[in-house]
């Protein structure tokens, strides 16, 4: 079997899209998206339901055909202008939400269904060699009717990446499994993923899980990317309010921007770039916020408590704040509601948005 | 890497290029052979209708004034009276059937839920068959009765005739209220429950939950099956002329071939056409009614309620009724007739040339009927979303053409064929035979394909939409085109579906009469119209048997659809299923 190359970051993208716009009637389902993928790079599609991500998804496997733009595989179009090549001649992986698994065929022939070029014996060579990777390989007489969710799941990751795909695209992998089996395949997944060095792209909602498995995380919203980069990067430089609120709970304080700073009940913030007198929205993130020793910082009252085992959290109004602070703190904590607590806000953490934007 | 894929992961800039221009060229040759049989197939499924037009056009000299005197008007009142009639009767028992089977619980319910069907296995010419050799007066029943009551000549004792509209009337209904039965237990089964507990809780009694909640409620699936029932009604031609109903159907049929007049045929039925449209556009706003009763709320099965004391008894008898008058006593008295008959001179014959004769017809256009249902069923996937579906509605146009119509329409571009194809024949052999389609029963295949075609299609497009889009997306992302993922994905799931859809249409094709009395080759018999020869002579000799024969290939369709209502069965209610 051979694996389409793994070429060095400096050469072509593996995935690169340009400006790919589609409608649905009336609704722009992708709005002029940019994105480059590197071979080998694990990257997340991160957004609310609705916000074209799927979409997207589908438009590079060529399962809907964007009206502009153009996109590109290894350097060659395979969307765009004329060009429409069938999703079946682009190489590409797709493991869908419901994972798809035939139910008429075996696990083994669900998996061997994409190596029909190749000779019965190898097709069935790698189909042992994909369900082994993923512990399943006792499995493969079986019929999908019979599987549990994470063995479908993995039966499907196996089907997928057997074909030895330019690019693995998975629709919501995780979404159909419960808490407790999904940290579980999750991890599983990755080392797969990790161990044949595949190139994907994976769409979901959940923030934590972008951070958790992805290189790069891309932030959509209505049909855009409003933001590419590392976790670290969309969690402590959002570009906007709402890529900040994504990744979490935000205190937001209005005021109006004086000698580059805006004033909080914390103490003044800076805001760079922003004209003298801008209404903005300072933005905390509640664990930029820790308590103080006494007198130093913001004074507060607690007004619950809530155990969650390992931590506690505490919620502490504020005179200035409309809303209370929720604040994690260690569950060997004694503070009670009615305290009276000090609150300070650490450097990092805190960002300031035009009032005006989203 | 597959081969298409090797040719895009080619270093060469345009390495996709090729394959991509193949491909199109490809689906270009596609696109093409797929519009012309498309266009073909239109012009099959429309040139009855069209030709009659034509042939009403040409107007029928002095015999329309006749017509417009003496036939249409009573037919069209026949006919209206026996549609109002027959409408009565099937939602009547049909809906209060399958409200006795969801809202009640007592011994045997399910075998009455399932019993229910089997009168959609006796054809209307056949329980009309059944009934008047029964029901002579030196039949059977009138010879107990005056055993009975003490009287000894056949005048002493006069009941009404049941040869009459409303002997008419009473046996299509009970046969045609599966229909209307059908659907609307599924509806109940689907969605009766939050609503019937709310309005018991809000204090209103069984009764009234009836007419006031669950009637109103299941009004889309009683339409539907009124009007599927209606079409049927409009489509006899056998129960009616033995029963002595003239109507619209019996005088398109009588218009033909007693005075051989085709203008006039093609005249009385263009206004029946016009009762057709009403059915299908009735049948099309009960369709869409569904289909909005069908996204409300979660289904969940109704709890019935438990029957005590002497009502079991009497659901049970109630229940019974329709199944008796509709299956029980037409099947086994022919049962009987035949087993005496076959005792007394053995087994006749005839019959067998005409059991062969009805399997190659019926065989023949079934064959036929599931290569293009499944093709028809496939081209908004294969071609285009936007033709797939218009070739759809096209191919099943000729279901709401009854039969008699259907054959009468077919007779003028057949003949224009056969000319076409004898001219062709005999400039190039130098002899040709005459009438290929008429001569040689390829005319009936044709009818039999044109009016049974929907079911086909419907089957195969039921199965198709049951199979996740995801599946046949997966198998793309596999590197399988389209036909592939067809061959390898769509049809293995839909095969089943497809299956009971030709055994549906085969069904059909064995009771079918009007076309085949019509259209079958001269001298040639099949069961139905051996049976027709037999009931029109008044002589009841071997029909017993065919119509045994007839009954007993009818209950493959209920066997069908008791495997299909299985679910239900069990009181889970099963939304695709139903």
């Amino acid at each position: 079997m051979i694996r389409s190359e793994t070429r060095s970051a400096d050469a072509t993208p593996r995935l690169e899209l340009h400006e790919v716009s589609l409608r649905f009637g009336a609704t722009r389902a992708l709005d002029a998206v940019s994105l480059q993928v590197r071979a080998g790079e694990i990257i997340a599609l991160l957004g609310d339901s609705g916000c074209g991500k799927s979409t997207l998804l589908r438009a590079i496997a060529g399962l809907e055909r964007p009206d502009a733009g153009e996109i590109r595989l290894d350097g060659t179009v395979v969307s765009g202008g004329r060009e429409a090549v069938p999703p079946e001649a682009r190489g590409v992986g797709l493991m869908f939400q419901d994972y798809a698994l035939f139910p008429h065929l075996t696990v083994a022939e669900n998996v061997r269904f994409g190596l029909h070029g190749q000779s019965r014996a190898q097709a069935k060579d790698v189909a042992t060699a994909r369900l082994e990777q993923v512990g399943l390989a006792d499995r493969a007489g079986d019929y999908p009717g019979t599987l549990s969710g994470g063995e479908s799941q993995r039966v499907a990751l196996a089907r997928a990446l057997a074909p030895g795909p330019r690019i693995l695209l998975l629709d919501e992998p995780f979404s159909n499994l419960d808490r407790r089996t999904r940290d579980r395949v999750r991890a599983d997944t990755l080392s797969v993923l990790r161990a044949t060095a595949t190139t994907t792209l994976l769409v979901t909602h959940d923030p934590e899980e972008a951070m958790m498995l992805a290189d790069r995380i891309a932030l959509m919203r209505i049909g855009r990317i409003v933001q590419t980069g590392s976790g670290e990067d969309l969690y402590q430089r959002p570009v906007s309010r709402f890529a900040a609120r994504f990744f979490g709970a935000l205190i937001e304080i209005a005021g109006h921007c004086r000698d580059g700073r805006v004033a909080t009940p914390f103490g003044p913030i800076p805001a760079p770039g922003f004209a003298e007198g801008t209404t903005v929205l300072a933005c905390l993130r509640p664990d930029a916020i820790s308590l103080a020793p006494p007198g130093e910082g913001l004074p507060g009252r607690i007004v619950d408590r809530t155990f969650l085992g390992a931590s506690a959290i505490l919620e502490i109004a504020v005179d200035s704040l409309d809303v209370p602070v929720a604040l994690a703190v260690p569950c060997s904590d004694t503070h009670a509601p009615g305290d009276t607590v000090h609150l300070s806000l650490s450097d990092t953490g805190s960002f300031v948005f035009d009032a005006a934007a989203d | 890497m597959s081969g298409a894929s090797a040719a895009i992961a080619a270093d060469t800039p345009h390495g996709a290029a090729p394959a991509a221009g193949q491909s199109s060229r490809r689906a270009r040759r596609a696109s093409f052979a797929w519009g012309f049989g498309a266009l073909a197939l239109a012009l099959l499924v429309l040139s009855p209708v069209v030709s009659l037009v034509i042939a009403a056009a040409q107007g029928s000299g002095e015999l329309w004034p006749h017509l417009l005197a003496h036939v249409l008007p009573q037919a069209m009142r026949e006919t209206a009276l026996l549609l109002a009639g027959v409408g009565l009767l099937v939602v009547g028992l049909g809906a209060g059937a399958a409200w006795l089977v969801t809202a009640y619980e007592f011994p045997g319910r399910r075998w009455l839920e399932a019993g229910l069907l089997l009168p959609m296995a006796v054809p209307t010419y056949i329980v009309a068959y059944a009934y008047l050799d029964l029901m002579h007066p030196i039949g059977p029943v009138q010879t107990a009765l005056r055993g009975v009551l003490g009287y000894a000549r056949p005048r002493d004792l006069v009941l009404p005739d049941l040869r009459s509209l409303p002997g008419c009337i009473l046996l299509l209904g009970f046969v045609l209220y599966p229909y209307v039965y059908l659907p609307t237990r599924a509806l109940f089964l689907m969605q009766a429950a939050n609503l019937v507990e709310a309005a018991r809780m809000l204090g209103r009694s069984p009764a009234s939950v009836f007419l006031r909640v669950a009637l109103p409620m299941a009004r889309p699936a009683i339409a539907l099956g009124a009007s599927l029932a209606l079409m049927e009604a409009l489509n006899d031609i056998g129960a009616a002329e033995f029963l002595g109903v003239r109507t619209l159907t019996v005088q398109v049929y009588a218009t033909w071939v007693n005075r051989s007049d085709l203008a006039g045929a093609a005249q009385i039925a263009l206004v029946m056409l016009v009762a057709v449209a009403a059915l299908v556009a009735v049948e099309r706003r009960a369709r869409r009614g569904r289909g909005f009763a069908g996204t409300a709320q979660r289904s969940r099965a109704m709890a019935r309620t438990p029957l005590r004391g002497w009502a079991p008894a009497g659901a049970m008898a109630l229940g019974l009724v329709p199944v008796a008058i509709g299956f029980l006593i037409p099947a086994s008295y022919l049962a009987q007739a035949a087993a005496t008959r076959i005792a007394r001179t053995g087994f006749p014959e005839t019959i067998l040339p005409e059991i062969g004769n009805t399997l190659l017809y019926a065989g023949l256009a079934t064959a036929i009927a599931a290569l293009l249902g499944v093709l028809v069923a496939c081209a908004p996937r294969l071609v285009s979303e936007r033709f797939g579906p218009a070739l759809i509605r096209v191919a099943s146009l000729g279901y709401a053409l009854p039969g008699a119509i259907l054959a009468i329409g077919l007779l003028g571009p057949l003949a224009l064929a056969d000319t076409a194809v004898s001219a062709a024949l005999q400039a190039t052999l130098g002899s040709a035979p005459a009438l290929i389609g008429l001569g040689t029963g390829s005319a009936l295949v044709i009818a039999y394909l044109i009016r049974f075609l929907a079911v086909s299609v419907g089957t195969c497009e039921a199965g198709l939409a049951r199979v996740p889009p995801s599946l046949p997306d997966a198998a793309r992302m596999l590197g399988r085109g389209p036909t592939a993922t067809l061959r390898h994905v769509q049809l293995p799931l839909t095969w089943p579906a497809a299956l009971s859809g030709a055994l549906l249409v085969f069904v059909d094709c064995v009771k079918e009469l009007p076309a085949t009395l019509l259209l079958r080759p001269l001298n040639v018999e099949t069961l139905a119209t051996h049976l027709y020869g037999e009931a029109a002579r008044g002589t009841y000799e071997d029909g017993t048997i065919a119509a045994l024969l007839i009954v007993a290939v009818g209950l493959i369709p209920v066997a069908i659809l008791l495997r299909l209502g299985a679910p239900h069965a069990d009181g889970r209610a099963n939304r695709r299923e139903s």
